[in-house]
């Protein structure tokens, strides 16, 4: 499976993402440019966590409009896989790539901890290598993460099994919405989740669950 | 020309540092603060002599970048 990385300024989970996707895929993922106006053919491109123009104006915003975003775009429309985590699922919203947007955490505060997530939807490219509701642990970092849309679109979500991943046990970081933590596109091809499945995926990092997200998309792009 | 564009969240959407402000101005003793929201201001310097125009321009400028409409409206004062 081939992948590709967008980094941006700002950006600083770039290089857990490489390092996930290099364990996972064999192979290691191309880094590109958020300047760069075409990704090359990848089956998974990823837009990681940090700080792209450190949140000015709003998180993300500033980076959904670079000239490597309108190729993602293009990509997406063409069925390519996308998985923006954290900052990248905050991109993602600002690109309208998904619908909603990540606001400040409910509580103010930056969240840094370890989360249980249960998979709301298994029958997913993301997520078929967990079963439907297990539970999973995954570490947290953000400070804008709290998930809101209209009450249509959150139905629209709910009803097409769109949310793949909910806080449980009572571990909402942030006061999202019906406790969403990732959600899809209409399609099923791009994924946006607040939490951070690439730092959870040897045993140096404590455990091995965010692992299965991955090998999900190298078993989906087999398929 | 001289421009302003007023950011605001709509309604219904919960503003967590608009509360901070408001529980932190009770702390202070200013009673009947009913409600504090917060937004943004951005002024803008722009080439444009038609007001029209501007305002036209900036509008495009808000629903691309400057606001996100999901949670947010936006206002435009030409400053002349």
């Amino acid at each position: 499976m081939r992948s590709a990385v967008v980094l941006f300024p700002g950006s600083n989970r770039d290089r857990d993402a490489v390092a996930a996707l290099t364990k996972v895929t064999g192979r290691a993922p191309v880094v590109v440019w958020h300047q760069d106006t075409t990704i090359p053919d990848v089956d998974l491109i990823v837009l990681p966590g940090g700080f792209s123009y450190g949140d000015y104006l709003r998180c993300g915003a500033i980076a959904a409009r670079s000239p490597a975003m309108l190729d993602v775009a293009r990509k997406a429309e063409a069925g390519v896989r996308v998985l923006g985590v954290c900052n990248g699922f905050q991109i993602l919203t600002e690109a309208g790539l998904l619908p909603g947007v990540l606001m400040r955490n409910a509580n103010l505060r930056f969240v840094c901890k370890r989360v249980k997530l249960k998979v709301a939807n298994a029958d997913t490219d993301f997520t078929r290598a967990y079963m439907q509701g297990q539970v999973i642990d995954c570490p947290v970092a953000h400070h804008d993460g709290n998930y809101f849309t209209d009450p249509e679109t959150l139905a629209r979500l709910e009803g097409d099994g769109r949310v793949a991943f909910r806080y449980a046990e009572g571990t909402n970081p942030n006061g999202s919405l019906n406790d969403i933590a990732g959600i899809l596109n209409e399609r099923g091809n791009v994924l946006g989740m607040m939490p951070h499945p690439e730092n959870l995926i040897e045993k140096l990092h404590g455990g091995l669950d965010g692992r299965g997200l991955f090998q999900s998309v190298v078993e989906s792009v087999a398929a | 020309m001289k421009a302003r564009v007023i950011i605001t969240l709509k309604n219904g959407v919960l503003d967590p540092q608009g509360k901070a402000i408001e529980g932190a101005l009770k702390g202070l003793g200013f009673d009947g603060v009913d409600a504090a929201r917060q937004g943004k201001v951005i002024d803008l310097d722009l080439a444009d002599t038609d007001p029209a125009k501007a305002r036209e321009r900036i509008a495009a400028m808000c629903d691309k970048l400057l606001a996100n409409t999901v949670i947010e409206n936006y206002a435009i004062d030409i400053l002349g």
